[in-house]
């Protein structure tokens, strides 16, 4: 029973905030400054996600040769870099990631 | 995404005859029905479906392995539809916090998904709010990105809220299923937690964030995300993660209006 008061509660919090300015949308005007803003959100979260689960282990930075994230992380960056194609990013990563995995 | 709001603003004002003239468009001269482009919408958010699949694989795991029912783990996935919430949610059960306490954190780490709700409000006026309650239960951070990367791709996507409704109708379908071969794995190999399949999302949301890095300031923004977040993540609740992306963002609207001052200055001399 409780768990189902928790996902009541988690449902009303997430789709909240996901909800309240898309229904609010056309109501009023957006400032050019905050339309400037929003065009750096996915880059910042994204970014802020991506440093955080790959070199932040048991709440400790974690920038040890053997952390295997740190080598899926490197070459993720640079195939992206090279080849701007999301699938072989994803690819090269993951090898990278599970090589460093299984030898370390 | 400077760009992608133009693009939109042009989705609205489109007229046939301009896409039909259109040169650099998927669409071959043909507008697309709204069944093509729920199943383009589909096709495109495939990437990330891959990406997400090792954590909805370790959400159900964990969610059973940490006491919760099948139903429940089930449930959440059903009714809340949000992977780091979902997460968050399982590793505080697993600690033994207060559901309060729990509901109040998920709140915090949802806050993001309102940035992104804000992002998408000048496109959105046009819908009737039915639409736009299905859009925002569905809003994730895979169905947000392909959804901007479709309309650089195909600036004359009309009806753009069915792609939408392709690429999250795909990822709540393939969410829901690795849920379930989660908690089927996790009772069958409770060390699947342990795999470290987070790694997923990271090389995903590289391949997502580093192609549209164009100029300096998105490069800066990106660069001061990554740092601050390494600095405050030891802030309660995840708020180091909305804080540093604050930051960053502030970071990029300063170095942007920089730069766009200075092109108006010398663009005045002779």
């Amino acid at each position: 029973m409780n768990d189902w008061f928790l996902i009541l509660g988690m449902m009303v919090v997430t789709f909240t905030p996901r909800y309240l300015p898309i229904a609010l949308a056309g109501r009023f005007r957006i400032h050019p400054l905050l339309k400037r803003a929003l065009d750096f959100v996915p880059i910042a979260v994204l970014t802020a996600i991506i440093s955080q689960t790959s070199l932040i282990h048991q709440g400790e930075l974690d920038l040890a040769f053997d952390n295997a994230y740190l080598y899926g992380l490197v070459a993720s960056i640079i195939t992206a870099l090279v080849t701007k194609h999301m699938f072989k990013t994803i690819m090269v990563g993951l090898i990278a990631y599970s090589i460093a995995f299984v030898f370390i | 995404m400077q760009i992608l709001a133009n693009l939109i603003v042009n989705t609205f004002q489109m007229d046939h005859q301009s896409s039909n003239s259109s040169i650099n468009s998927n669409l071959n001269t043909v507008i697309m029905s709204n069944r093509d482009l729920f199943l383009k919408g589909a096709r495109d958010i495939i990437p990330l479906l891959i990406a997400a699949a090792p954590f909805g694989i370790v959400y159900g795991a964990l969610a059973i392995a940490n006491g919760l029912s099948v139903f429940a783990t089930m449930g959440m996935s059903l009714f809340v539809f949000a992977g780091s919430s979902q997460f968050v949610a399982v590793t505080l059960l697993g600690v033994g916090a207060a559901i309060p306490i729990i509901v109040l954190t998920v709140f915090v780490v949802n806050l993001r998904h309102m940035l992104y709700a804000v992002s998408m409000m000048p496109y959105v006026t046009k819908l009737p709010q039915k639409i736009r309650v299905l859009m925002s239960f569905w809003l994730t951070d895979e169905s947000f990105a392909t959804l901007s990367k479709g309309l650089i791709d195909d600036p004359k996507m009309p009806n753009f809220h069915w792609y939408y409704f392709g690429c999250a109708f795909a990822m709540y379908f393939n969410w829901q299923c690795c849920t379930a071969l989660g908690i089927y794995l996790g009772q069958e190999i409770p060390d699947v937690t342990k795999w470290g399949l987070d790694i997923a999302m990271v090389v995903a949301f590289v391949g997502i964030v580093v192609p549209i890095l164009k100029n300096k300031a998105q490069w800066a923004c990106a660069v001061t995300a990554f740092f601050t977040a390494l600095m405050t993540h030891t802030w309660p609740y995840q708020s180091g993660l909305l804080i540093s992306s604050l930051v960053a963002i502030a970071v990029g609207v300063y170095l942007s209006e920089a730069s766009d001052g200075a092109k108006n200055e010398t663009g005045g001399k002779p």
